[in-house]
């Protein structure tokens, strides 16, 4: 059993929606509502989620980047929101690390790639600029690129070498945990694989953690060893990436992978049995009263539209749904 | 063998080139314009043909050369004082530049330093700068200049501080609109979740990319400075007599625009050399450097 | 079999740049029929875009030039016609819809109002008639309270949504021909499942032909009844659906498919291609792909294949294509 590096505890993020000139508050969009992971050393959770689900929210509260309305982050077994200015700034910043989803606006566009690269170390640590000038080499390399790019600029080169020179960056610090937005969305469908199969190499090699976001469940499936589904604010389906593909319980889930299987036609012109949701995910202002999928769910049921549905654990994983209850 | 292609190509390219002449032009002109200006500024004593406060009470209100009546020895004519007015521009070049872009260099400053902070702290600190903002942009700044003229009394750095007291904040708005959104660039929040602090990232990450619009700003506003400098001056709450300055130049020919209109005319036409050339390069600039046409 | 509606031969378009001549689309040739779906996939950059834009001839000028070939739309080659003739095609008989709703609909002007501008350019119809074509167009789309929805701005729907309202534009006056151009990209999965469910239905309605543009294998799958793959500006494989994932031949086709995670299966390791795509300025002599191709011989860079017939309906441009 690995060590749980980074556990999330019924996170919530709240943002207050104001009305009139007094700014008062008329309600909450309730982006991230209640939920619960856990990370394990060197292994792989996968948020997958559609927009609006709450993924990236969640993701920008472990960088600190959003502060959470309740709830605890707890890093290697320690309180986060108890770290005191310098205890974040030397035991969890450099330990937690991203790389984003759009390689054309996550770099500075001033900044050549030695100083993008450079720049964590230099902010961290108090290396010589010779230590960090070998450094960023050992960390291009790392990622497949070469000591002629460092005097280059962003925008010369592409999107998959972008994000090539990202993920150097988030490893200049030798962080445990690199939270990755939608890595490989925004780059073209061959150089997808490239990357993915670099941060896999990468992982292997430095017992790395990975927090994966994204809406592509393929991706999700390649990189995880444990995925989480995310709907409207809430993980519905949480558990092991091998049985959470084969055998999807929650009908969100099943729905999610029937959109996304590569189904082919058949000869006879005949339709698949594709499971196709009605309507589109409602506003995280006004969730739906009891189970938040209700007004799209094909198995829908009464007690659904009043009742919240309770963490169910069926052997490693565990779904809130009234189907199992 | 050449292909159709090719041939096409070579065409598109030709007519281009003529295109590009024509849109460069934008900056040849006002560059050249400034320069010339500025090379008259720091080299008066050798360009000038007369020093500026030589009067010549037998010569008074002489016509430039091309006129009847006027002579090569003043191309440009004499004032009410007999002092040749082409010497008198070019040393008020001098004045009415140094003057300009001294004010221009410390409302810039002031202006970015305040528009990064407002526009990248937010919050409390925020609303508080755009508040003094707000009163330097709404107080009336000739009567401010007049005010700070009658207690300090005339002089060189009176002006500078007339000038640059209440300039400054047009400079924090404009930057503080670009820092703001800059702030929310990808590429900030990855500089917080490596650790920068808050000043780093607002000298190393936004102070460089705010640079165009700074750049564009500063240019723009050349053409206003030297307007404001020149009323000074006319007004006669500027740099004092007998040392030249445009706006003080128009003052004296103030009253023979009928029979000496080349008193007036001269610096006039020099400020307004100045003002087109400040804004005609400040556009050409910012169409140069439009995020939008940088991307195609 | 129902009759081929689109013949595009040999289509070249050009553009004339500072830095030289990008072929951006150099000799493509397919064929749609009525009531067929025929889907272009490839990367960014392999000229699908400026397929799609050639044939509605909405080139940015004077850059984009189209150079070469034949777009027989219906009998009429549509590369013959006056931009005026062209104008009168567009909107009635070929239509498109672009990948990002939020830029396709003018937000200062309702939704009744912008379909209601392609009714009245294109049907000459009483201003009566108008109101009543609007509505069979949303309701086409299966948009729901169509009578609501004429009111409404664009910024008031969400992004599925909004992507329906440009669907109706677009069929409001039923054209032969619909160019889709990645209209799903920005569209999450569940909703893309609707779309493009719909998308079907609309077809079975209006016998429209489709061309899909997109770089998703997933999205080919489940709409296109025939695919072309192109790669640096040409079409390197053409065949039904069913037999390009069968049966691939051009490496890149195979590359590709193998490159893209699967998710009704365990993958192991992704195959990924090495390189980058060429530069359309600057294009390698002999086949496009020949500098990543694992299969590539000395002859593959120094000639282009021709494209041939392997077997019904099935072409490929490749010299190692057994």
């Amino acid at each position: 059993m690995a060590e749980i590096l980074l556990e999330g505890r019924d996170l919530k993020k709240y943002y207050p929606v104001t009305k009139g000139l007094l700014q008062r508050t008329v309600g909450w969009v309730r982006a991230v509502d209640g939920v619960s992971f856990t990370i394990e050393q060197g292994k792989t959770l996968g948020l997958v989620g559609e927009s609006g689900a709450g993924k990236t929210t969640t993701a920008k509260a472990i960088l600190l980047l959003e502060q959470l309305t309740s709830g605890s982050i707890l890093f290697e077994g320690k309180e986060v929101y108890q770290f005191s200015r310098s205890q974040l700034k030397t035991e969890y910043r450099p330990r937690v690390q991203s790389v984003q989803q759009n390689p054309w606006s996550s770099m500075d566009p001033r900044m050549r790639v030695r100083d993008i690269i450079a720049e964590p170390l230099v902010v961290n640590t108090k290396q010589s600029k010779k230590q960090i000038r070998s450094r960023v080499l050992e960390l291009l390399d790392q990622v497949g690129l070469g000591p002629a790019d460092v005097d280059h600029y962003p925008h010369e080169f592409s999107g998959g070498q972008r994000q090539r020179i990202a993920v150097a960056r988030a490893l200049a610090l030798n962080p445990s945990l690199v939270v990755l937005d939608e890595p490989v969305s925004a780059l073209d469908v061959s150089i997808r694989a490239q990357i993915m199969n670099l941060l896999k190499d990468l992982q292997a090699q430095y017992n790395l953690s990975y927090l994966v976001i994204a809406h592509n469940l393929a991706t999700v499936r390649y990189m995880s060893h444990s995925v989480a589904i995310m709907y409207l604010g809430q993980i519905v389906e949480y558990g092991e990436a091998e049985e959470l593909f084969e055998r999807p319980l929650h009908p969100y889930t099943r729905a999610l992978i029937s959109a996304s299987v590569l189904t082919l036609p058949s000869d006879d012109e005949q339709e698949i049995q594709q499971i196709i949701l009605s309507g589109e995910m409602p506003s995280p202002l006004n969730p739906p009263p009891g189970c938040r999928f209700h007004s799209r769910c094909p198995h829908v049921m009464d007690k659904c539209s009043r009742v919240v549905p309770e963490l169910i654990v069926m052997g490693k994983q565990w779904v809130k749904c009234h189907l199992y209850g | 063998m050449v292909t159709s292609t090719e041939v096409e190509s070579k065409q598109y390219r030709g007519i281009t080139r003529w295109g590009r002449i024509v849109k460069n032009l934008g900056m040849i002109l006002p560059v050249g314009v400034l320069s010339l200006l500025i090379i008259c500024a720091i080299f008066a004593d050798v360009i000038a043909p007369f020093p500026y406060d030589e009067t010549s009470l037998p010569e008074r209100r002489v016509p430039p050369a091309w006129v009847e009546g006027g002579s090569t020895k003043h191309f440009l004519g004499t004032d009410t004082l007999g002092r040749d007015v082409l010497s008198r521009a070019v040393y008020g070049a001098r004045v009415s530049l140094s003057v300009s872009l001294l004010a221009i260099a410390i409302t810039a400053s002031v202006g970015t330093v305040l528009g990064i902070i407002s526009g990248y702290t937010g919050g409390r600190v925020d609303a508080f700068i755009m508040r003094i903002t707000d009163m330097a942009m709404s107080f009336p700044p000739l009567l401010l200049a007049i005010l700070i003229a009658v207690s300090l009394g005339p002089g060189f750095f009176t002006v500078i501080f007339a000038l640059s007291i209440l300039g400054w904040s047009g400079y924090a708005r404009i930057i503080r609109g670009e820092a703001l959104r800059i702030r929310n660039s990808d590429f900030i929040a990855q500089a917080q979740v490596i650790g920068v602090s808050p000043w780093r990232i607002m000298l190393r990450h936004i102070f460089p990319n705010i640079q165009n619009v700074l750049i564009i700003g500063v240019t723009l506003s050349v053409g206003s400075m030297i307007l404001a400098e020149s009323a000074m001056s006319y007004l006669g709450i500027g740099i004092p007599p007998p040392m030249p300055s445009w706006g003080s130049m128009v003052a004296d020919g103030r009253n023979d625009l009928d029979r000496a209109w080349w008193i007036s005319a001269f610096p006039g036409i020099a400020i307004g050399l100045v003002v087109m050339s400040g804004n005609f390069l400040g556009d050409w600039i910012r169409d140069k450097t439009d995020p939008r046409l940088r991307q195609l | 079999m129902s009759k081929i509606i689109l013949q595009v031969e040999g289509l070249r378009t050009y553009f004339f740049t500072r830095r030289g001549v990008v072929k951006a689309v150099d000799g493509v040739s397919f064929y749609v029929h009525e009531g067929e779906t025929f889907g272009i996939v490839g990367e960014s950059g392999c000229g699908k875009t400026v397929t799609g834009l050639s044939i509605l001839r909405l080139l940015p000028e004077p850059a984009g030039k189209i150079v070469g070939g034949k777009i027989i739309l219906d009998g009429t080659d549509l590369l013959e016609l006056s931009k005026n003739e062209m104008r009168e095609y567009r909107g009635s008989m070929i239509s498109m819809i672009l990948q990002d709703p939020m830029t396709s609909l003018n937000p200062v002007y309702t939704i009744g109002d912008q379909i209601a501008e392609s009714v009245r350019l294109h049907q000459g119809v009483r201003d009566e008639m108008v109101k009543e074509k609007v509505i069979s167009a949303l309701r086409l789309l299966q948009i729901p309270s169509p009578e609501t929805i004429l009111g409404e701005y664009p910024f008031q729907m969400s992004g599925g949504m909004r992507q329906r309202v440009v669907g109706a534009i677009s069929m409001s006056c039923y054209p032969r021909l619909l160019i889709a151009d990645e209209p799903t990209t920005a569209l999450d999965a569940t909703i893309q499942a609707q779309y493009l469910a719909l998308f079907k239905e609309v077809q079975r309605e209006t016998n429209v032909a489709i061309i899909f543009i997109t770089h998703d294998f997933g999205v080919v799958a489940s709409i296109c009844h025939r695919v072309g793959v192109m790669y640096a500006g040409k079409i390197v494989e053409t065949a039904t659906t069913r037999e390009l994932f069968n049966n691939p031949k051009h490496p890149y086709t195979t590359a590709l498919i193998n490159s893209v995670p699967r998710l009704d299966q365990k993958d192991d390791r992704l195959y990924s291609i090495e390189g980058q795509p060429p530069s359309l300025i600057d294009l390698p002599p002999g086949c496009r792909f020949s500098p990543r191709c694992s299969l590539a011989r000395e002859y593959c860079h120094e000639q282009e294949p021709p494209e041939v017939e392997i077997s019904d309906g099935h072409t490929v441009s490749c010299w190692r294509r057994d």
